[in-house]
């Protein structure tokens, strides 16, 4: 929780714009994510949504969980589908079929639907500039499926398909970073958040929602089930992600980095690691490996954001 | 653009009259041999004549996807693409239909790899017979242009909410010069009404697409689709039957060409019609007794007015342009075998595959199938399929 | 109300199998998935809101006296609220007996 907001809790849009009775894990930090996502984003908003948790959960015939305009096509294409309701909506705003108004497009999906299968189709839609938003929600593997190594699947983690055992540390590759390559497109904003640090993450919402253009959000989000952790850990480990520098909170602005939080004390990645199934077969030579790694990734940001 | 009559590439006209019909977005991604057409409506809008989104997208796939979108908040949303690209948006094209989502397409028919060939036969079409959208196939520059007023038309009735291919041989027909007929600018928008759609993405109207559907439901969904494809069949009648009065041109689910009497009938879709209609002139003349069958509209299938017009003829040698490997013959000449099983007075039905990648089919290779075919079918030699002109 | 999905006939659908009733997934209780359940005492509570902010099932509701409390028809009994309750006031508590 932000130090200062304990109280602030109460001054959040009350209004939700997801409804109970969607079938997301116990302690889901994803969903919580979004329902935060959406308080930000309020009414006038149509959300496009890849295949994913996030869909299979909200939507079971005859019944949704949405209480805004949604529509799902398929897995990797949140972003074009988004950059066609954009695009008619404009047009039909422009030749009188459609009264204006601002409305806010958001493409969401999962770190599969961004990072892996629907990087084509939103590389273009950042690159064509649509008044957009494309939020990834990041949990770091296909929870979907059944905890599948995806390219946002952190160096070390063990999943189903990139398992440790005698001859594998568990998934071998770093994470592919997706906010840095969003940047690459000069896109107007770029930003990282976390629903364990909320006051952050709405502000960052809003204002990739008030910026013109093509905005870029990222968000860890906690999955309890797929990183072998106790539901109610949810909300912690995602601060702990923040505070050790594992998942550092940024935003970019036409370009200009700017870190939104500095962990002061900066917590050990051992507290991080250690309790999470995911990473229970590492040794303490691997976690150090996995400290540079974050360190000298961490630098970069830290380094960017000092420039400014 | 004006009316009157113009020397025009067909797919330049089939652009204008996309113009025309007053698009919202165009969302194509360059393939062969469809780029003409997009290429012109990106000229049209970067000259100011039509309002429009032009969504240039990173691959077929977005186009489609992007098309979905658009229609989705009720934009009149046109597409356009051939073979690899179809194949790569296939996906979502299955989607469109599904969601009921009428995008319409020109689909300038060519053949899939590999090898990599550019021209023209029905292998990609055939690919999505089963998507659950709206197919016509048109056999010159004139039913290039009036078919895209027809499907607006057809795709964005209330009652249909289907998406629209229109299918065109690609070169043959897509880089022709033609003599075609265009209509004033009143005319269509008194033949398509301005879309509003009743369940279109917008804030004041929450709505989810595309929701996930179990067991329990997901039969449900297909037979309302199956039931949605079925009864566009009268809507598609009566479009056809307003653009006749309209403007003289006459278009029917199932055309026959010197039919009535004939004992043997040539059954063939797109641009193969025509020559079919010179070869059986020719053959008359011999005095065979030949006619041809057209089939216009592919889905739904006119079986009734299929029956009726071949039921009773002595044989059909239908002329397939694409290939089901390992299977029973052609998918023209599956489906028609299919519709005349178990019919009284159905003739039999001998199959060719022909004019693969673009090959030239003339009318002697015509007037051969079709005496070839007339043997074959006296001789009861009816099963499977014929390559013709395959070396070897 | 919606018919349950084994009820519905094709006719029943929409164009598109589109659901217009924005929501209605509430009609679906997920309070049955619970193993335990948080027990708030009212007279430790701050009245933050801390664990409604937090709630991701949406079912954390403000009681008329301003204390917050669980709506047990849709919490699954993940124990956030307990946990990052500020003054641990929320406990779960075993639904066997």
């Amino acid at each position: 929780m932000d130090k200062y907001s304990v109280f602030s809790a109460r001054l959040v849009e009350q209004t939700e714009y997801m409804a109970s009775g969607h079938r997301a894990c116990q302690g889901c930090a994803e969903v919580l994510a979004l329902r935060l996502v959406l308080k930000a984003l309020g009414r006038d908003t149509i959300v496009a949504m890849s295949t994913g948790c996030m869909e299979i959960i909200s939507s079971p015939l005859p019944l949704t969980s949405w209480n805004i305009p949604w529509i799902h096509n398929a897995f990797e294409n949140s972003s074009a589908v988004v950059s066609g309701c954009e695009s008619g909506m404009k047009a039909m705003m422009r030749k009188g079929k459609l009264a204006p108004k601002k409305i806010n497009f958001v493409a969401m999906g999962g770190d599969g639907a961004t990072a892996d299968i629907g990087m084509g189709p939103l590389s273009g839609a950042l690159e064509r500039g649509h008044d957009m938003i494309y939020v990834c929600y990041d949990n770091e593997a296909y929870m979907n499926t059944g905890i599948q190594r995806s390219s946002s699947t952190p160096y070390g983690a063990s999943t189903t398909t990139s398992p440790a055992g005698k001859a594998s540390i568990g998934q071998q590759t770093r994470k592919k970073n997706m906010p840095q390559i969003a940047v690459a497109h000069n896109v107007p904003y770029v930003a990282t958040a976390c629903p364990s640090f909320p006051f952050d993450l709405m502000e960052k919402v809003k204002r990739a929602a008030e910026i013109p253009g093509p905005a870029y959000l990222h968000i860890l989000s906690v999955c309890p089930t797929g990183w072998r952790i106790p539901p109610d850990e949810a909300i912690r480990y995602g601060r702990l992600a923040v505070d050790t520098c594992m998942f550092p909170l940024y935003e970019v602005v036409d370009g200009k980095y700017r870190l939104t939080y500095r962990p002061n004390p900066v917590l050990p990645l051992k507290e991080y690691l250690s309790g999470q199934g995911r990473y229970r077969h590492l040794t303490e030579k691997d976690h150090e490996k996995i400290e540079s790694m974050m360190k000298s990734d961490y630098e970069k940001i830290v380094k960017l954001s000092d420039e400014v | 653009m004006g009316s009157g009559r113009k020397g025009v590439e067909v797919s330049i006209a089939m652009a204008d009259a996309v113009a025309q019909a007053d698009v919202d977005v165009i969302a194509a991604y360059p393939i062969t041999p469809q780029t003409h057409i997009v290429e012109h409506l990106a000229d049209i809008v970067a000259d100011g004549e039509l309002d429009a989104e032009f969504v240039p997208v990173d691959s077929e796939h977005s186009a489609m996807s992007v098309c979905c979108g658009s229609a989705a908040v009720g934009a009149r949303t046109f597409t356009s693409t051939s073979s690899q690209g179809l194949a790569l948006m296939s996906e979502i094209f299955f989607i469109t239909a599904a969601m009921r989502l009428p995008v319409v397409m020109a689909l300038a028919n060519r053949s899939l790899s590999s090898p990599l060939s550019i021209w023209n036969d029905h292998s990609d079409v055939m690919m999505v017979r089963d998507a659950g959208w709206i197919h016509i196939f048109i056999e010159n520059g004139q039913e290039a242009y009036d078919a895209i007023f027809n499907s607006f038309r057809i795709a964005e009735d209330p009652d249909v909410m289907l998406p629209v291919a229109v299918n065109m041989d690609g070169f043959i027909l897509t880089h022709m010069i033609e003599p075609v007929e265009y209509v004033d600018n009143e005319l269509v928008k008194k033949y398509i009404p301005e879309f509003k759609m009743k369940n279109a993405l917008h804030p004041d109207c929450p709505i989810s697409m595309g929701c996930f559907g179990m067991p329990e439901i997901y039969t449900e969904t297909q037979m309302n689709r199956e039931v949605g494809v079925v009864n566009s069949y009268p809507v598609i009648i009566k479009a056809w039957e307003e653009w006749g009065q309209l403007t003289g041109r006459h278009y029917h689910p199932v055309e026959t060409y010197l039919s009535d009497d004939a004992e043997y009938c040539i059954v063939t879709m797109g641009s193969f019609g025509e020559t079919a209609m010179e070869v059986a002139d020719m053959l008359r003349e011999e005095g065979e007794k030949v006619g041809v069958v057209k089939i216009r509209l592919w889905r739904p299938f006119p079986l009734d007015e299929f029956r009726k017009a071949v039921l009773g003829k002595k044989g059909l040698i239908v002329i397939d342009r694409a290939i089901s490997f390992g299977g029973p013959g052609g998918p023209v000449a599956s489906e028609v075998r299919s519709a005349l099983y178990n019919k009284k007075g159905a003739p039999v039905v001998v199959n060719y595959v022909a004019g693969l990648a673009g090959r030239d089919v003339s009318r002697k290779d015509f007037r051969n199938i079709i005496l070839e075919g007339k043997k074959k079918a006296e001789s009861g030699d009816t099963e499977g399929f014929t390559l013709y002109g395959v070396r070897g | 109300m919606a018919k349950a999905m084994d009820e519905i006939k094709w006719q029943e659908l929409e164009i598109g199998a589109v659901v217009t009733e924005p929501g209605n997934a509430a009609e679906y209780k997920t309070g049955s998935w619970r193993s335990e359940r948080p027990v708030v005492q009212k007279e430790q509570c701050i009245k933050c809101g801390v664990c409604w902010l937090f709630c991701p099932d949406m079912c954390i509701i403000r009681a008329v006296e301003g204390h917050f409390t669980a709506n047990l028809n849709y919490c699954k009994g993940c124990g956030i609220c307990a946990r990052e309750c500020p003054v641990g006031c929320i406990t779960m508590i075993s639904e066997e007996g």
